[in-house]
């Protein structure tokens, strides 16, 4: 049984700075390949607890499959492996007395497109918990998931509608509720603003800040921005390189890569 | 403008005319296939209707055409539907499930896939001969409904696989994802989701492959089934026959008014096979209203 018990007090140099966030995930030296072919390259930094950390670069850069390999989404895809080190609170997630179903349960993920289970509101919330053994009232959880991806106010009437009748930015504020259900120490995203339009963007992005305070938040994005203006800590790469990791405000104002700078200021990708 | 493009433009007309003269072709192709079908419906509705009465589905049948009647083919036939049903449906849809979403995809199951898609299209007299070499000869089951109702399952089994494996591939990654990222295992994702998903395809191929199973004689006068049963089957055991088979039966005697009783047979078999189309159809859409 995992536990986070033993996620230990981390510290260590990062950009210059001491790292003296409580550290819940390690990536230390991973390398994944598809069939061979490396598309992420000896990359290390840490994950701070209650933290967002994002991952930002150009595409096909690697960021989508390095946070797929987080949580062993990767084992799905064909010609996938993974060396190196996914330390999660002292357990290896590649371990092999790890069940990456049991990783899944305590690392969750939000995709790029919404992917509500075509059902209604109730059962995309309460068939994860229940499934894994959740015995309490489902009511509840249902409405404290809603409430916490701030989507009870627009569904409450409706819980028992189909999850496709909630408009795009609806949809991935329920799947994000949907992951929440679960108590994750560890929520993916993967790019879930893409397929939405700003005010959805803004919502989402309001809420990951309120949510920072119970969940370790790692976001992929494309959107410099966006990675600016809500996380605490920006991992930089390039062709499955890690470029640069740092303080977010520190990488985006005073990056000491050119490589870095180059993006940031928009020269290229 | 350059040479090349006014070459294209004056070729635009050519074209155009190219594109009616298909389109006529293939729709004159289209209708060709509902004509005759139209043609030979109303031939046997001409034959059969006069026939068709509250006596022909009640009675058994009899040397005498006025006397003669349906009700042991069609009760035949309705037992053979559900057993088939009972038994090809859980086998058909978990061996479907079982290979697209629960093998690992190796050696092994590419040589169970090619398998079945080599059975699908074994004639149906070989399944006849399996028949009554497995069920009626060697497990004893004598020429039984049982027997019957294996060997068409038997038949059919392929036909379901490939359908429901269809169904089954059109269900969107996406979905499977979401579900794995929950701690779902392979299973819990496959029964809770991919297999509600895919339920309106399955029922589809399940449908279509029953009305070709209650619509085949070869198999079954294969194994046996009789062509003269002047009773009615009470169980599994019981010896049967069914409507395809009275059909056959009543065609392949001289008199004309067998003929004409055949065609009133037939009309009985399309109104069953319609039935379930129809069954399928409201289903499904009923369903996939319910998905969106």
């Amino acid at each position: 049984m995992m536990t986070n018990q033993n996620c230990a007090q981390n510290l260590e140099l990062v950009s210059g700075q001491l790292f003296t966030d409580e550290v819940i995930l390690d990536i230390d030296d991973v390398t994944i390949s598809y069939s061979g072919n490396p598309a992420v390259k000896s990359v290390s930094f840490p994950i701070a607890k209650n933290k967002i950390t994002s991952i930002i670069g150009p595409s096909g850069c690697g960021k989508s499959t390095l946070l797929r390999s987080i949580n062993r989404m990767n084992d799905f895809v064909e010609g996938v492996t993974v060396q190196g080190q996914l330390s999660y609170c002292g357990h290896d997630v590649y371990s092999s007395e790890i069940d990456p179903v049991e990783v899944r349960r305590n690392i969750g993920m939000v995709f790029q497109k919404p992917n509500p289970f075509p059902k209604t509101i109730y059962k995309n919330i309460s068939w994860g918990p229940v499934i894994n053994g959740y015995k309490g009232s489902t009511d509840e959880l249902v409405e404290k998931s809603l409430r916490q991806a701030a989507l009870w106010e627009e569904v409450k009437d409706r819980l028992h509608e189909s999850a496709l009748s909630l408009s795009g930015g609806q949809q991935q504020r329920l799947c994000i509720a949907r992951a929440l259900a679960m108590e994750p120490d560890i929520l993916l995203m993967d790019e879930p603003c893409s397929a939405l339009d700003p005010i959805s963007t803004s919502h989402i992005e309001d809420l990951l800040f309120e949510l920072k305070a119970r969940y370790t938040i790692v976001i992929v994005t494309h959107n410099m921005q966006q990675a600016a203006r809500i996380s605490d800590y920006t991992a930089f790469l390039e062709m499955g390189d890690l470029i640069e990791f740092g303080v977010t405000d520190q990488l985006f104002t005073r990056p000491s890569q050119r490589r870095t700078e180059e993006y940031v200021t928009g020269r290229f990708g | 403008m350059n040479s090349d493009l006014k070459l294209a433009n004056d070729n635009i007309a050519a074209r155009h005319r190219k594109a009616r003269i298909f389109r006529m072709f293939c729709a004159g192709v289209t209708w060709m296939g509902a004509g005759l079908l139209a043609i030979l419906l109303i031939q046997v509705t001409v034959d059969g209707i006069k026939w068709l009465d509250y006596q022909f589905l009640t009675s058994f049948p009899s040397r005498f055409p006025y006397k003669a009647g349906i009700k042991s083919a069609l009760v035949g036939t309705l037992w053979l539907i559900v057993m088939i049903a009972m038994v090809s449906i859980p086998i058909g849809v978990a061996t479907a499930l079982y290979l697209e979403e629960l093998s690992r995809k190796g050696r092994f199951a590419k040589l169970i896939e090619i398998n079945i898609s080599n059975l699908a299209g074994v004639p149906s007299i070989v399944y006849g001969i399996i028949g009554l070499a497995i069920f009626v000869r060697g497990l004893g089951l004598e020429r039984s409904l049982l027997s019957g109702a294996l060997t068409m399952s038997l038949l059919i089994l392929p036909v379901i696989i490939i359908a429901s494996r269809e169904a089954i591939k059109t269900v969107p990654m996406s979905i499977r994802q979401a579900a794995y990222a929950l701690g779902a295992t392979r299973w819990q994702t496959a029964w809770a989701h991919v297999l509600p998903a895919s339920f309106p395809g399955i029922l589809t191929g399940v449908i279509l492959a029953l009305s070709r199973a209650i619509g085949e004689t070869a198999p079954l006068i294969m194994i046996g089934a009789l062509t003269y049963v002047a009773f009615l089957p009470e169980g599994p055991m019981d010896s049967f026959t069914a409507l395809p088979i009275q059909i056959f039966n009543w065609v392949s005697r001289p008199q004309q008014e067998f003929h004409e009783l055949a065609a009133g047979g037939i009309i009985v078999l399309l109104i069953v096979l319609l039935t379930m189309n129809a069954t399928a159809i409201f289903i499904r859409q009923k369903t996939e209203k319910k998905l969106q």
